[in-house]
């Protein structure tokens, strides 16, 4: 490899493939290892129904009560914030789109880039702000591990190079847009042996605890 | 072809004789500086240059090529004064444009050598079996191509490597490179060698190049791969007209549809402008009628390294390569069966640790502590 033009190559061919590989064994593997463990049989006789509490809970955890708001509105608002603009980004983003579409063979229709390029902006300064709050806050830097940083790192990474390729920023180009699909990789082969894997288990999880309480007919 | 010493005319001497104006000569004085994004102020200099340059000898060597690279060069804006140049340089050895042919083309060859020892210039055009590979992929004359090619730049002023095929390997480097094709860059260490890609490349720039060496008796400004700046400094994306569609996020879908009528971004059908160096977008093609994405095609990326192995021509520049979805799937399924296994690991722990459990005491713990 001696330039640019190889370095993406090298990214978006070969590496490319064994981040998938490492990421889909991944991530199948600690699924089936959640839903395979079992749970202890339940014989009381369930007093309402599991799947609507269940889906019930997937939004009430999603959108947070007055109360979390009231505690803690910093979490609140720029956790949305950057989330909703990570997946706008990721997600409508047309090239990314076409990305999915060479892998998957899904596609959907995306937004214009201005749209993008400002959801992306807006992702950043909130990275950047929670990063901070975690630095600052006592309690949150108390209970931060390396993991944390090492994810919040990641995460960041993908969004810097993304916004430093789209706008052209890092000469060559070939460059920036390698070292951002190099960064995407990396956060392909953590997901699923990080705190990431909550982008699959989150929704899961709230389901599953709003249907145990479902089933006991209690509110949660 | 006879070959020849450096003639002992200048080049404004000769452009006197054929009849070139003073105004003509220092138009396209002026037309070479802005080309090689020179400033204005800077014509008069080229003009005193070329006036006093003497015509180098030029020696163009032709390997596992298409001769598309001749073809676009004979084809450049003729007439006009960028085709004149060459008539300006003293081109010595040419497979296609040499009358010579056999003993005598190879003579000529040898003695512009000998003649111009240490000041000629070695155009080359096509990849090299490289020292490795059976020589007998690509001869001339009963001589490998590789011997050729080092026998003529041990004593050459420069290299200019044109096409993409010279520069970086090109289409004879594409996998599976069955004939163990270089570029010129992977043999000559010892030499300046400039690249001057695309298949074929700009004509303009292949004089351009030229009128520059004259000018300053130096190769210009080189990007990493050894192009010149004046020329692959910018990428086709960033010059593209198309480029407010793609930040808009108008795109064609297919060649016949609605989007490709209105002249909208061709991301979504392949173009490699994005990470494609060239001049293209500025200079275009046939005395500046049009040019590829001009036409409704997207840009191949015919000016970069790997161009031929760096994905299907119709597939976007954010797509992977060879990224199969089959192999994800297997991935997922070895996934799926390490998962099983290791539940069914947890579940056997758990089942014994039910059996060998050994209920403990308040008082047990306490006495612990």
């Amino acid at each position: 490899m001696n330039g640019s033009m190889e370095f993406l190559l090298w990214v978006k061919g070969p590496l490319f493939t064994i981040a998938m590989v490492i990421f889909a064994i991944g991530l199948l593997a600690r699924l089936l290892e959640i839903f395979l463990l079992g749970r202890a049989p339940n014989y009381a006789e369930a007093r309402a129904g599991e799947w609507l509490p269940g889906l019930r809970t997937m939004i009430a955890r999603t959108v947070a009560d007055p109360g979390t708001f009231k505690r803690a509105p910093f979490n609140v608002v720029v956790g949305w914030l950057w989330h909703i603009g990570f997946l706008i980004a990721l997600l409508l983003f047309i090239p990314h789109i076409e990305l999915f579409k060479g892998v998957l063979g899904l596609y959907w229709p995306g937004l214009p880039n201005p749209i993008v390029d400002l959801a992306t902006g807006v992702t950043l300064v909130a990275l950047v702000a929670t990063l901070v709050h975690r630095m600052t806050h006592p309690v949150k830097r108390r209970i931060s591990t390396t993991e944390d940083y090492l994810v919040w790192t990641v995460v960041f990474m993908v969004v810097l190079t993304g916004y430093l390729a789209y706008h052209r920023l890092v000469e060559p180009y070939p460059l920036a847009l390698g070292m951002h699909i190099l960064s995407a990789e990396l956060l392909l082969v953590l997901l699923p042996f990080t705190k990431l894997t909550h982008i699959f288990t989150a929704f899961i999880a709230r389901w599953y605890n709003g249907a145990a309480f479902g089933r006991k007919g209690v509110q949660s | 072809m006879a070959a020849r010493e450096t003639p002992d005319k200048t080049l404004g001497e000769s452009l006197r004789d054929i009849g070139l104006s003073r105004r003509g000569f220092l138009k396209f004085c002026a037309a070479t500086a802005s080309m090689m994004a020179l400033p204005p102020s800077m014509a008069p200099a080229i003009a005193a240059a070329l006036e006093q340059a003497r015509r180098p000898s030029v020696i163009w060597l032709s390997f596992q090529e298409c001769t598309g690279c001749t073809e676009s060069l004979t084809r450049s804006h003729s007439p006009s004064v960028e085709e004149l140049i060459f008539d300006f340089i003293s081109l010595d050895y040419h497979h296609t444009l040499q009358a010579a042919a056999g003993e005598a083309a190879e003579a000529a060859r040898l003695q512009a050598m000998e003649a111009n020892r240490g000041e000629y210039l070695v155009i080359v055009d096509g990849s090299i079996p490289g020292p490795d590979a059976n020589p007998g992929f690509s001869t001339v004359a009963g001589h490998s191509n590789y011997d050729i090619l080092m026998e003529t730049v041990e004593h050459a002023a420069a290299v200019i490597a044109v096409g993409t095929c010279a520069a970086f390997g090109g289409l004879p480097q594409a996998k599976p490179n069955p004939t163990g094709a270089m570029s010129v860059m992977d043999l000559v260490k010892d030499k300046p060698v400039i690249n001057v890609s695309g298949c074929p490349p700009i004509p303009m720039v292949i004089t351009g190049v030229l009128a520059h060496y004259l000018t300053f008796g130096r190769l210009p400004e080189l990007d990493a791969y050894h192009r010149p700046m004046a020329f692959y400094g910018q990428s086709i994306h960033d010059r593209c007209y198309r480029r407010p569609f793609y930040d808009k996020g108008l795109f064609a879908d297919s060649f016949d549809d609605e989007g490709a009528k209105l002249g909208w971004c061709l991301y979504r059908l392949g173009c490699k402008g994005p990470t494609t160096f060239n001049a293209c977008a500025t200079m275009r093609w046939n005395a500046g009628t049009s040019w590829p994405i001009e036409s409704g095609h997207p840009c191949l990326g015919c000016s970069e390294p790997s161009f031929w192995d760096g994905g299907g021509f119709y597939e976007p520049v954010s797509v992977p390569i060879g990224t199969s979805t089959t192999t994800l799937l297997e991935a997922a399924a070895v996934g799926a069966v390490a998962g099983a296994g290791i539940a069914t690991v947890a579940r056997k722990g758990k089942k014994d640790a039910v059996k060998t459990r050994q209920p403990v005491t308040i008082e047990e713990l306490e006495q612990k502590l």
